[in-house]
């Protein structure tokens, strides 16, 4: 890429960053040059985000349905993997899946369910009493 | 020391497509090598013993980082990027191997230097030992490091550090068999992308194509799925080792980050919707096609040359 081809598009990175690209300068040779974001990228990042709350939305409706559990919800919202979750809370994902269910819901103790507030970074009664 | 230089002697380049695996619901693709193996293979090379040490509690890893700190030694932190509140937030993905370099601490603050971040940054004790305690694939459990010894660092020891991360990377790039990694791999993407618009349909293939743009357009990856890095390298290289003949073939990797980067504009004509037919889709993998043959002729010749 030729320096003068750096783009400088409108991006997340506003106000946080700026990227580094190796650009050929004038005499052929590699230097640096910050880049403000890349309209390509952008929108790549701008779909992937469109996927997620498109999903969340999905697991709003189905917690408020009845067929899942808020446990669920914050897992998507979060974009956690079994991995994840089971990291942060100690628990096997068998027992996550259960939980993710209404009916396994409500059988957490208040200890389980503090883990999962935490993990979240929520409160119990915003996990207990989903709005939505 | 530049970071062309750190990562081509650690043998950075590189192209793996996972196959069967998924990472946020996309396909599993990698410009570079692992991090930690690039960071390992140029200290090794360059002579610099380094002190590594996981945790298993979160008390234990930030003492041992206070005590580091006060003795005036810099250290390196991998931490989970979900969690560090300086990020954009459209980045915060649950991504475990991201490094930054924790330098001092005032109050409870430490200060911190980003190589993705333009300035030095902060992060409360709180934010710091969440993040180095984040959870998932490649969790870094506290994972701290610094250099404990470094040798003496001439001309000769880079010379060879160079030429050592050159001929790995000739393994990697051009000798692995298969279509699953190097040159070869690309092909093997190439020819999965011409079944996802009647497999998987517009959409799942638009967000398949981002995740690869993504990848490749990393921030702080330089551009072009490092390509234009390892070109830089490549230039640097030709400077110390007096070998003009590299210069011809760091032509050839910008040429295939130009490649790369249009190959990026074509799958964003995917995925803004604006491109829908199977030639589309065609030409994108055709262009990848390309870049395959110009990276392993490009790694061809530098294992011509046979450099020792």
């Amino acid at each position: 890429m030729k320096k003068k081809d750096t783009p400088q598009d409108k991006s997340a990175l506003e106000g946080h960053t700026r990227d580094v690209c190796y650009v050929k300068n004038k005499d052929g040779k590699y230097e640096t040059v910050l880049s403000s974001g890349w309209e390509v990228k952008s929108a790549a990042l701008d779909n992937a985000w469109d996927d997620i709350h498109e999903q969340v939305e999905l697991a709003r409706k189905a917690v408020l349905s009845g067929e899942k559990s808020p446990i669920y919800f914050y897992f998507i919202k979060q974009l956690m993997d079994f991995q994840v979750i089971a990291g942060y809370t100690g628990f096997w994902k068998v027992s996550i899946k259960k939980h993710m269910t209404p009916k396994g819901f409500k059988k957490l103790s208040e200890k389980k369910l503090a883990i999962y507030a935490k993990t979240f970074g929520i409160s119990i009664d915003e996990l207990k009493n989903f709005k939505g | 020391m530049t970071e062309p230089l750190a990562f081509g002697m650690g043998a950075g380049l590189f192209y793996i497509h996972i196959p069967y695996m998924q990472v946020s619901g996309g396909p599993m693709i990698s410009f570079r090598s692992m991090p930690g193996g690039i960071f390992r293979r140029t200290c090794k090379s360059l002579n610099i013993e380094l002190e590594r040490k996981k945790f298993k509690n979160q008390l234990d890893a930030q003492i041992y980082l206070d005590k580091k700190i006060e003795e005036g030694i810099p250290v390196g932190c991998q931490v989970g990027v979900f969690h560090l509140t300086y990020f954009p937030k459209e980045y915060r993905f649950h991504f475990n191997a991201h490094n930054l370099i924790v330098y001092g601490k005032e109050g409870d603050n430490y200060l911190i230097s980003d190589p993705v971040m333009e300035e030095v940054t902060t992060l409360s004790s709180f934010e710091l030992n969440r993040a180095r305690f984040s959870q998932g694939v490649l969790a870094p459990k506290g994972h701290v490091y610094f250099p404990k010894k470094v040798g003496k660092i001439d001309k000769t020891t880079i010379q060879k550090a160079i030429i050592s991360g050159i001929n790995r990377n000739i393994i990697y790039m051009y000798r692995a068999p298969g279509p699953i990694i190097g040159a070869t791999g690309i092909k093997g993407t190439a020819n999965k992308i011409r079944t996802w618009r009647d497999k998987l349909g517009p959409r799942k293939a638009g967000l398949y194509l981002g995740q690869i743009v993504r990848m490749q357009e990393e921030i702080g990856t330089g551009g072009g799925g490092f390509r234009f890095l390892y070109a830089a390298f490549l230039e640097e290289a030709a400077d110390y080792l007096q070998e003009d003949r590299l210069l011809p073939i760091a032509d050839q990797m910008t040429k295939a980050g130009d490649l790369w980067r249009s190959s990026a504009v074509q799958m964003a004509g995917i995925y803004k919707g604006r491109l829908t037919e199977q030639k589309d889709y065609d030409n994108t993998a055709d262009i990848m096609c390309e870049i395959s043959e110009v990276e392993r002729e490009a790694f061809k010749q530098l294992a011509k040359l046979k450099l020792k």
